[in-house]
């Protein structure tokens, strides 16, 4: 393992979780309520290609963030209407919504190729960046790593100790009967697909602000895929989702280190290893079948309307 | 409001096929890419050659193309579909397009194809390929003379003969320019995924490297190297100028155009036939991009010149003595390699580590 730096090999998981973390956690509130939105992929391209514009034009990193989950959340508000309104078919919808974000945002970048984005700065901890191996692997990075964390808490406290994560869990369960106790399943699931949205466009705009930083059509290449499957070898548990972004994002960047560093072990094997290990972990975790059965939102997928 | 979002992505769908207007009986020619046209490097300068054939032939020609097409049994099905809807030519751009190309040209014989660096033909099916690796050597050269740490870090994509040679020459003029030089490898197992090449760059920068060479398409590791800081690289299939003059010092630029026009020409002739073709910086298929002010006026001279040797053919870069990695003899003093060996490239040149994944 020479040469292999434990610390910035961990810092750099991090950095390669995040993407798939927001987008994956913004997914899991979705499928909570029931709705089953393939589109991440269309979302996230789509926020990369509008946070990237925002933050060039204006400068600033800050509302370049904002701008993309703006973006994001204004391409799911499409896939809600489509589903919510007119209640076509979620899936595919939701592949429609990706193949249109690719072309969506290959269009509006054709004025953005080979520009630098402004830079995004890290947190300043002070001395505490200091600290020997906290320092470096925690302290040392841009505010987004941070609200990805964050927000995995947020939402994870959300849905078990708030009475609106309860009722967004009770219409993921069950539409009619929450219908009939007087919920707006609609209004409820839109909420939480726009949500997913933002989260997703957050997901594309850290990949061409930070972790690349640029604008190249197509550049999120499956990272919303990823994300889709960690929701559901998570079994729609936000820490376990986050586990499993850090997992994948983790083996990403090892198995690339593990390569340079010339190991032994033949490259087909290492550029599997984060797919492999990922699903391997997840799946052994939730091998409980009947508590992921519980887990898994019972509605997920159907289509509501009030007359039925 | 459904239909017209179905009518939206079908018209972003078929955008990517969008022909130009027609004239009486155009040539129709194909372009199958491996990545989007966008992608700054690889694609996006063939589709600068399709450009050029449309600006030479007006009218006379039509062009389509399809981008960001898997290679494999999707590209069959997109070949296919380019030669029923009439295509005379068709240009597939990535190696692993060969076995489609072959399989599609034998159920169409009388459609004219051209697959891009691989090695199989058949009486309609040309192949064609750059030299790349001349420009190796000079990026080879340069990075040998410019490394600090003595660490090069070099990105490929698949280990195809065409990636392996490239990595070999490289190796080799770096070694010749700094005999304390080391290469670390990582193999992306991707054209085009600018986030992974990204993570790849990091990571071989976290090693130690301070000069990282690729053999993927996008402009990520360029960027992964300008955000390290105190590191080079080099522009890749196309200039990447907007790197100019650091991280990016220079650069092979892969010039398509004179070759395709020449190819759609000989179809309008009637007089194409099967060949293979392989140009190099002589021909002018191979360019070198602009060597910045970042690189020492020395250094930049001494890659003038091997330039100027390689495309006068005083000079090749596969010249004796050279062994193979695993100590035995492959070329005696003098002796220059050939093309065969060079096609079917598949070990590293002694010094070299790791070993070559299947």
């Amino acid at each position: 393992m020479a040469g292999i730096s434990i610390e910035l090999l961990l810092a750099s998981l991090m950095v390669a979780a995040t993407p798939i973390l927001f987008a994956a956690i913004g997914e899991m509130v979705v499928e909570k309520s029931g709705v089953l939105n393939l589109g991440v992929e269309g979302m996230m391209i789509t926020g990369a290609i509008c946070g990237f514009a925002v933050a060039v034009e204006t400068g600033s990193p800050a509302l370049g963030f904002a701008g993309a989950a703006l973006g994001g959340a204004g391409l799911s508000l499409v896939f809600a209407l489509l589903t919510q309104v007119l209640l076509s078919n979620q899936v595919a919808t939701g592949l429609a919504l990706t193949l249109f974000g690719l072309g969506f945002s290959a269009l509006i970048g054709q004025g953005y190729v080979g520009i630098k984005p402004p830079p995004t700065g890290s947190l300043d901890f002070g001395p505490l960046s200091d600290i020997p191996l906290i320092g470096p692997v925690l302290l040392r990075h841009d505010l987004l790593v941070y609200v990805a964390i964050a927000l995995t808490a947020a939402v994870w406290a959300f849905l078990r100790y708030t009475r609106a994560g309860l009722i967004l869990r009770a219409v993921g369960e069950s539409h009619d009967s929450a219908h009939a106790l007087g919920y707006k399943v609609v209004r409820i699931r839109v909420l939480a697909i726009v949500f997913g949205g933002a989260m997703a466009g957050l997901g594309g705009a850290y990949v061409s602000l930070v972790r690349v930083p640029q604008w190249t059509e197509g550049m999120t290449a499956g990272a919303g895929w990823i994300a889709l499957a960690l929701v559901v070898f998570g079994a729609w548990r936000p820490w376990r989702v986050l586990l499993g972004a850090y997992l994948f994002g983790g083996i990403t960047v090892l198995q690339l280190n593990l390569q340079a560093a010339g190991v032994r072990v033949p490259v087909e094997l290492l550029s599997i290893s984060p797919y492999l290990i990922t699903i391997l972990v997840l799946v052994v975790m939730s091998s409980d079948r009947r508590r992921v059965a519980l887990n898994a939102p019972a509605a997920l997928g159907r289509v509501f309307h009030a007359s039925s | 409001m459904n239909r017209l979002t179905t009518l939206l992505t079908g018209a972003l769908v078929a955008a990517g096929l969008a022909a130009p207007a027609l004239a009486q009986d155009p040539v129709k020619v194909g372009f199958v890419f491996v990545g989007p046209v966008g992608d700054g490097g690889w694609t996006y300068e063939h589709n600068q050659g399709r450009l050029a054939v449309e600006q030479h032939f007006g009218d006379q020609v039509e062009t389509v193309f399809q981008e960001s097409v898997p290679e494999g049994a999707d590209a069959e099905r997109v070949l296919t579909q380019m030669a029923l809807s009439g295509a005379d030519l068709i240009f597939t751009t990535s190696f692993g397009y060969m076995d489609p190309t072959i399989n599609v040209a034998a159920k169409f014989p009388n459609v004219k194809f051209e697959h891009a660096t691989g090695y199989k033909t058949a009486d309609n099916v040309s192949t064609y390929s750059a030299r790349f690796y001349e420009g190796r050597a000079i990026q080879g050269h340069i990075a040998g003379k410019m490394t600090e740490s003595n660490i090069i870090g070099y990105i490929g994509s698949f280990p195809i003969p065409e990636v392996i040679r490239g990595i070999n020459a490289a190796f080799i003029h770096a070694r010749k320019a700094n005999p304390e030089v080391e290469f670390k490898i990582v193999w992306a197992n991707t054209w085009y995924d600018p986030a992974r090449e990204a993570d790849a760059a990091t990571a071989l920068i976290e090693q130690g490297a301070d000069v990282i060479l690729q053999h993927t398409d996008s402009t990520a590791p360029l960027s992964a190297a300008e955000k390290a800081g105190g590191v080079i690289g080099f522009g890749q299939a196309s200039d990447m100028a907007q790197y100019k003059p650091s991280p990016r010092v220079s650069s092979i630029i892969d010039n398509w155009a004179p070759y395709y026009i020449d190819r759609v020409q000989a179809v309008m002739d009637g007089t194409w036939e099967s060949q293979q073709v392989w140009h190099g910086i002589d021909e002018g298929m191979v360019e070198i991009g602009e060597i910045t002010d970042a690189v020492p006026e020395d250094v930049a001279n001494e890659a003038r010149a091997l330039m100027d040797s390689i495309a006068s053919g005083t000079y090749h870069p596969f010249t004796g003595p050279l062994t193979k990695q695993d100590g035995s003899a492959w070329l005696a003093e003098g002796e220059v390699a050939d093309d065969g060996t060079l096609a079917g490239m598949n070990f590293y040149v002694e010094g070299l580590t790791g070993a070559i994944p299947n």
